[in-house]
């Protein structure tokens, strides 16, 4: 059946989805980039120049790595953890995978109003704080004067709501290591640990590679939790693009931002596809 | 090497019998196949012997050591998986090198084991290579270097060749058969291809439902099976089973007179494809071809016997066409006597 | 497993579901304890000061109703669309071989590297000008684009999964390739496009830069949210959160079994 017709087929099917992200996506992302270096028109780094010369911009910089560097490696390892406990588990690993990927349906924002329901200054954990005899009232945490607090406040939320995408990921790379390599190692004298580190994590080391780059990528954009939790509290990139698109009406400087958080997104998954490659011979 | 006593292991899941009450003494260096359809607790066995799989009841003793309750990494046994599990990010060489490097032996040891082992299974060449660059049949090899690299007292096998295609089959059959000879360990193997047990056991075990049926040698278990499960599992094609009714200690087969184990009652006579001689003049017992099958070295015949179908050898360049009457004439003494109703031998009044 | 180690185990298992479940808990306690249930201290775990008034009184507060129906108007257009480009791009990668295939992969997986959301800030002068800013359209294409990589990726797993000999076997019995495709793929596949739709409409359901960005007036509930958010009265932020959750979590348990395997496979 290899007419012209059916050779043209694929491209015809793949032709209206390519427009489209072609119009949405590479226009706008070419359009942000001249955006961010053109100011009224003219080629300049006008736009640059304004951001970091921005009071809040070192703070943004700051905060945005500082909240990425602590919030992925926990969400790795703690979901390595659970994918491994999902995988012990002898009935009922339907339910509590349901459970724990319940957050994946939830929007940054909606999480960061839960842990603000928490973490408010009448809010949940001072209530068991109080009772436990460790404060004498309701005691604020995400308040400007408290930023240490405030960054563990955003810090337990982004933990909460983002570890399910981590974990998902990961369970999926493991179900597909056949049980026989574990058997093998076991038969042959390697404890669990072992095991772990020599067999599981190698073969482990593509869905390690896509999780890492598709949650620091995710990471970097954190917004709505932020701004939930400690309003402006808490400078971060994508936050301060917001800003200056929405309340200064500078769209330029904004595209200035974008364009940071781009270049930093694609040195981060340029680094994972490096650091995490498989030889082609070592695929299972 | 060691010898393995199993004694009255018993496993159930949930409702079901996977196994029930097996004992088994395999002497140090002998080479036992677990044969036996899928379902009949075979591989349940090795995995239980292995540590793999918890069991019900009973032990597993090897070389006077009780085992039953010893962790699967401290058990010191090997295993070749039927899907060979060589690990992929590792090269050959730290493949087979595996076990020896968890007994934390020392890296001359290492060096001298990996070397015999590969010399053996013919995969120098390939030390440096990955898994992914092998072929099926070396992957298999680096396997079975693996397990012998660390020259254990057991040697596990599950279904090793299963994967293999018929050819490389019948080759890696007569490699391991030598091979393991050599290094003289105490073998399990695990199969459902009766050719594969004929060929490379001391002892078959066969199982069925849970159970060991018969164990004995492959030629005591072809030619002489305790039920008609064993004649009809063991050998290609499978034993022929004919009702007869024994009267006055004779049966009569279509004018053929032979003589009844028992003075009465009904049997089955297990014959053997080959066992018959045929006559063309149509003398014994009455055969009406259905199909012939000319299979180079003998022709096989598919036909009807007063209404039971059976298979018959011939030789090969003969003509048969379909609805051809022959007779055939049992050999004596190679017919197998089962009492109709249980499907079990009947005692051997002589010894063959 | 011995004893200590088994009680570790279930107590790991199940502190790991009350720290996912618990605080969904609070918020809904929140949403519905109004104005007195926020400024109750101590906070008590039971629910004391819960009512439907709080809750009513939230759905009833100008602009909440009519950001729902933006947010469901903009997910639904969403939903359809990423299902009409990506299901048929899915096919084509899972059942031909041609060139530009890799590639097509290739600008999929690149648009995961970018923050996608953040290309809505050009579009917003574009939009302007065809007339698009500020509808529930123009926020429903910016979701397609988030969403149809997933949607064509996941597809193309699903047909990978149906065997091709099945769609032979219709040929050879006389169909066409449509009438194969209609007869014989679509509805083993349905279940699984029906959970890629599902997830797209959470997915623009629960998008909250973009939205912002493009919307002022008709704004979704997110930002309508996002915008409110710091001169609300916290009950009604609970609330807000709260009625941003319980959708997502309904359709989520709904595609539960294939949840599962879509990311997994997406993420390849």
């Amino acid at each position: 059946m290899t007419t012209v017709r059916s050779r043209l087929l694929p491209y015809l099917l793949l032709a209206p989805s390519v427009a489209f992200l072609a119009a949405l996506f590479l226009v706008p992302l070419i359009q942000t980039i001249t955006l961010s270096f053109s100011e009224d028109g003219v080629p300049s780094l006008a736009n640059y120049t304004r951001m970091v010369s921005d009071l809040n911009f070192g703070l943004a910089v700051r905060n945005t790595f500082l909240l990425v560097l602590t919030v992925v490696p926990i969400q790795i390892v703690m979901a390595l953890a659970m994918a491994m406990m999902l995988q012990k588990l002898p009935r009922g690993r339907d339910v509590v995978l349901w459970i724990w990927t319940i957050p994946l349906g939830i929007s940054d924002l909606a999480a960061g109003l839960v842990w603000l329901a928490i973490l408010q200054d009448r809010g949940y954990l001072n209530s068991a704080l109080y009772g436990l005899g460790l404060i004498d009232g309701p005691t604020a945490w995400l308040t400007y004067e408290t930023p240490v607090a405030l960054f563990f406040g955003v810090l337990v939320a982004e933990v909460w709501r983002a570890t399910a995408i981590v974990l998902v990921i990961l369970f999926a790379g493991l179900q597909l290591i056949p049980k026989e390599y574990k058997e093998a190692a076991e038969v042959f004298g390697a404890r669990p640990w072992t095991t772990f580190v020599r067999i599981t994590l190698p073969l482990l080391k593509p869905s390690l590679q896509t999780a890492l780059i598709l949650r620091t990528v995710l990471a970097f954009e954190v917004f709505a939790v932020v701004y939930a939790i400690g309003g402006t509290n808490f400078p971060v990139l994508v936050g301060e693009a917001y800003n200056w698109q929405r309340n200064y009406q500078n769209t330029g400087v904004a595209a200035a931002y974008a364009m940071l958080i781009v270049a930093i997104s694609l040195g981060a998954t340029v680094v994972f596809l490096w650091a995490l490659r498989t030889k082609p011979e070592q695929q299972a | 090497m060691a010898d393995i006593k199993i004694d009255k292991i018993a496993k159930t899941f949930g409702n079901a019998r996977a196994l029930d009450e097996i004992t088994l003494d395999i002497a140090d260096g002998e080479f036992i196949a677990l044969l036996g359809p899928s379902g009949c607790g075979k591989t349940t066995l090795l995995r239980i012997i292995a540590g793999l799989e918890t069991r019900s009841a009973g032990r597993v003793i090897i070389g006077g050591r009780d085992i039953s309750d010893t962790p699967t990494r401290a058990r010191g046994l090997a295993m070749v998986f039927q899907n060979y599990a060589v690990f992929p990010h590792m090269t050959v060489y730290e493949n087979v090198a595996f076990g020896l490097r968890m007994q934390k032996a020392d890296e001359a040891r290492i060096k001298a084991q990996v070397a015999r082992a590969a010399e053996l299974l013919h995969i120098e060449p390939y030390l440096e290579r990955y898994p992914a660059k092998l072929s099926g049949g070396q992957r298999q090899r680096v396997a079975v270097a693996r397990a012998l690299a660390v020259e254990p007292p057991v040697l596990l096998m599950d279904e090793p060749l299963s994967n293999l295609d018929a050819l490389l089959r019948l080759e890696m059959r007569a490699e391991l058969k030598a091979v393991l000879r050599e290094a003289g360990t105490t073998t399990i193997y695990v199969t459902h291809d009766q050719t594969e047990a004929m060929g490379l056991a001391d002892r078959i075990a066969v199982m069925h439902g849970g159970r060991i049926v018969q164990i004995d040698k492959p030629t005591a278990v072809y030619s002489r099976p305790k039920t008609t499960f064993v004649g009809g599992f063991v050998g290609s094609p499978p034993m022929n089973f004919l009702p007869v009714t024994a009267a006055s200690g004779a049966i009569d087969l279509d004018g053929l007179s032979l003589a009844a184990p028992r003075p009465e009652g009904n049997l089955l006579a297990g014959i053997r494809a080959e066992d018959f001689a045929l006559s063309h003049s149509g003398e014994g017992l009455a055969f009406d071809v259905m199909v012939a099958e000319p299979l180079g070295s003998h022709t096989l015949l598919t036909g009807r016997s007063h209404g039971q179908m059976l298979r018959v050898v011939a030789p090969p360049n003969g003509d048969y066409p379909a609805d051809t009457r022959l007779g055939l004439k049992p050999d004596p003494n190679r017919i197998v006597w089962m009492d109709a109703a249980s499907g079990e031998a009947l005692r051997q009044e002589t010894a063959a | 497993m011995n004893a200590l180690r088994r009680t570790v185990y279930f107590t790991g298992i199940v502190a790991l579901c009350a720290w996912v479940l618990v605080p969904i808990y609070f918020i809904a306690l929140g949403a519905f304890g109004g104005r007195i249930g926020v400024f109750r201290w101590p906070k008590s775990i039971l629910p004391t000061d819960t009512s439907l008034a709080a809750m009513q009184l939230f759905l009833q507060v100008e602009g909440v109703g009519q950001a729902m129906v933006n947010s469901i108007i903009a997910a639904c257009i969403t939903m359809a669309l990423s299902i009409a480009l990506g299901a048929p791009a899915g096919y084509a990668l899972a059942r031909f071989t041609f060139p530009g295939q890799n590639a097509y992969r290739l600008l999929i997986l690149l648009t995961r590297a970018f923050p996608l959301a953040i290309l809505a800030l050009p579009l917003t002068v574009a939009f302007i000008r065809i007339g698009l800013y500020d509808t529930a359209f123009g926020v429903a294409l910016i979701h397609t684009a988030l969403a149809l990589p997933f949607a064509a990726l996941v597809s193309a797993s699903l047909f990978q999964a149906i065997p091709r000999e099945l769609e032979e076997a219709a040929w050879v019995f006389g169909c066409t390739r449509l009438q194969a495709f209609l007869k014989v793929v679509l509805p083993l596949a349905l279940p699984g496009i029906a959970a890629t739709a599902i997830f797209a409409f959470v997915i623009s359901w629960n998008e909250v830069f973009a939205a912002s960005v493009l919307t002022v007036r008709n704004r979704t509930l997110t930002a309508y949210l996002l915008t409110v958010l710091a001169e609300s009265p916290l009950h009604f932020r609970f609330a807000g959160g709260f009625l941003l959750i319980v959708p997502s979590i309904v359709f989520i348990f709904a595609v539960r079994k294939y949840l599962f395997a879509m990311w997994g496979i997406a993420n390849r």
